[in-house]
């Protein structure tokens, strides 16, 4: 049996890392490791259903578009402050996925799949039908003056690198309290064989919706946080391409594993960054890239190095 | 029920319980009652319905027709895991442990459950894991065990949940005659504190564990007795010798 020490050390060592790039990073990859740090959560929150449960949705840019609507909504209709706003996105993304949760998991496998890309696509459509509120694709800008959080200027490159990073610290070290406890436990034994799960005496059911209500309110805090600290909220966010992307980050970076997400934003994010750079046909080199990663390592970057060398990696 | 003074009610027991898969009756209307403190075998020829009849006992199935009473409470709507949760444990015919997961969290996984929060869950498993003499090889993942070594992982998980009733399906299949030796030591410890109900076919097996033998023959008991009855039973005999 391991114990918390070396995990917790692990994971605390890089919180703190992350923290000192605050002050050492240059301007252009402070920026975007913000936005990584944020979209990282979208991915942390998308591993705990897919990574701990094995419940592969494809819907997932819902539940990240009902934490950015559930936010932004209320703060360009109503004149509501941020603070209220944030914590309205994540309650959006956690009742949004109770509600698809209860429906789509009368289904499993193939069809839990296509049930959720279908309430994805529905809202999606949602989003472009009601054109007057939301601006469709075209979406809307939050004033940077609304866009304090207690006092804190949440444009200013340092206080949204910071907020981005206390995010994810709480996100992740909430995850890994998750996966370590008896519960977590219990979401993992569902993953490797349903059947016996139940016949130890545990509602599958009831930990499957639970594990994707804690899903939807991370993505919907990743989604309020993103539209927040970049003053954008537009209908992109809800496309199937944002279904897609996390779970390409999470089976890169290693699904099961609770730095996985965070090293698969990144890689995928420097990726397409620096292949943009050499040619225009960057998604070519990022495709082969993933070919390759997908052939010798199956189990993603962190996946891998699990299996060979940190058998105790959570 | 008519006389107060009747022995207490069985801790399980159904009534006319029967299931059909298609025009295949399966289980016809059986009638059978397990006092509590027993082993009981179930036997029957291949296909005589044993599976379905404790598929129906657990809640992995739901029958038909008729009952199912489980520890002075009516069971038959009760999905599987409530069962589990009032005191059943099961062990599945063919090994179904976690592979992937360490011996551990395998037996973790069966403790936890009854544990109130704060309670030590690594001696207890260590524990459980001991009486099946695999208490070495903690971190180990379940799936590298040999075959004998997983059916004794799947026991203990059984025992690790404390059940008032453990089902068995099979458990000596694929053992080796020094491991049944150790089961059936395991089995008597367990019918201490609980009630087993034990499928089996390897005879010696049968007769040297049970109080009471129930035999099923085409989804219907056929016979119920001693071991020294049941052997000596000409229907039984029939059934299995095709006579």
């Amino acid at each position: 049996m391991t114990g918390f020490a070396k995990p917790g050390a692990l994971h605390l060592a890089v919180a703190l890392l992350l923290l000192a790039a605050n002050f050492l990073l240059p301007e252009y990859h402070h920026g975007a490791m913000a936005r990584v740090l944020t979209l990282a959560v979208f991915a942390l929150g998308y591993n705990v259903m897919f990574g701990y449960t094995g419940l592969l949705s494809l819907g997932h840019a819902l539940f990240f578009a009902a934490g950015l609507y559930g936010m932004g909504l209320p703060m360009q209709h109503l004149g509501l402050d941020a603070e209220p706003a944030f914590f309205l996105g994540i309650a959006s993304g956690a009742l949004v996925a109770a509600a698809v949760g209860a429906l789509a998991l009368r289904t499993a496998g193939v069809a839990f799949m296509i049930v959720t890309l279908m309430f994805a696509q529905a809202g999606y459509l949602t989003i472009l039908y009601f054109l007057e509120y939301t601006r469709g694709d075209e979406g809307f800008v939050i004033a940077r003056e609304a866009r304090f959080f207690f006092g804190l200027d949440l444009a200013a490159p340092d206080v949204r690198y910071l907020s981005a990073w206390l995010l994810f610290t709480v996100a992740m070290f909430a995850v890994l309290a998750l996966v370590r406890s008896p519960a977590g436990r219990v979401l993992v034994a569902i993953r490797e064989n349903e059947e016996r799960a139940r016949m130890l005496g545990y509602d599958v059911a009831r930990y499957k919706l639970g594990a994707i209500v804690i899903s939807g309110a991370l993505c919907g805090a990743a989604g309020a946080a993103y539209g927040l600290l970049f003053g954008y909220v537009g209908a992109t966010f809800a496309s199937v391409q944002y279904s897609i992307l996390p779970l390409l980050w999470v089976l890169l970076g290693g699904a099961g594993t609770v730095l996985g997400p965070l090293l698969g934003v990144t890689f995928m994010f420097y990726l397409i960054d620096l292949s943009s750079g050499i040619t225009d046909a960057y998604m070519l080199i990022a495709g082969a890239a993933l070919v390759i990663l997908t052939l010798f390592a199956p189990a993603g970057l962190l996946g891998e190095l699990r299996r060979r060398a940190l058998p105790w990696l959570p | 029920m008519t006389a107060p003074s009747a022995a207490p009610e069985p801790l399980l027991s159904t009534q006319g319980v029967t299931r059909w898969f298609g025009g295949l009756c399966a289980v016809d209307h059986v009638d059978f009652t397990l006092p509590a403190g027993e082993i009981r075998a179930l036997i029957g020829p291949n296909g005589a319905g044993k599976s379905t009849f404790v598929g129906l006992l657990a809640g992995r199935i739901l029958p038909s027709e008729g009952r199912v009473r489980f520890a002075g409470e009516d069971v038959t709507r009760l999905p599987a895991h409530a069962r589990m949760a009032r005191g059943m444990a099961y062990t599945f015919q063919i090994t179904s442990i976690f592979a992937n997961l360490s011996l551990f969290d395998n037996v973790a996984l069966a403790v936890q459950r009854r544990l109130a929060p704060g309670q030590s869950l690594g001696s207890e498993v260590e524990a459980a894991l001991a009486r099946v003499g695999l208490d070495d090889r903690l971190d180990q993942p379940a799936g590298d065990l040999s075959y004998g070594h997983q059916r004794l992982l799947e026991i203990a998980m059984g025992l690790a949940q404390r059940p008032r009733l453990l089902i068995l399906d099979e458990p000596t299949q694929g053992l080796s005659d020094g491991e049944i030796e150790g089961f059936k030591a395991l089995v008597r410890e367990v019918a201490r504190d609980a009630t087993v109900l034990l499928i089996e076919h390897n005879m010696d097996v049968v007769m040297s564990l049970a109080d009471r033998i129930t035999v099923l023959d085409m989804g219907a008991v056929l016979a119920e007795g001693t071991p020294a009855e049941i052997h000596a039973d000409p229907a039984v005999q029939r059934a299995y010798l095709g006579g």
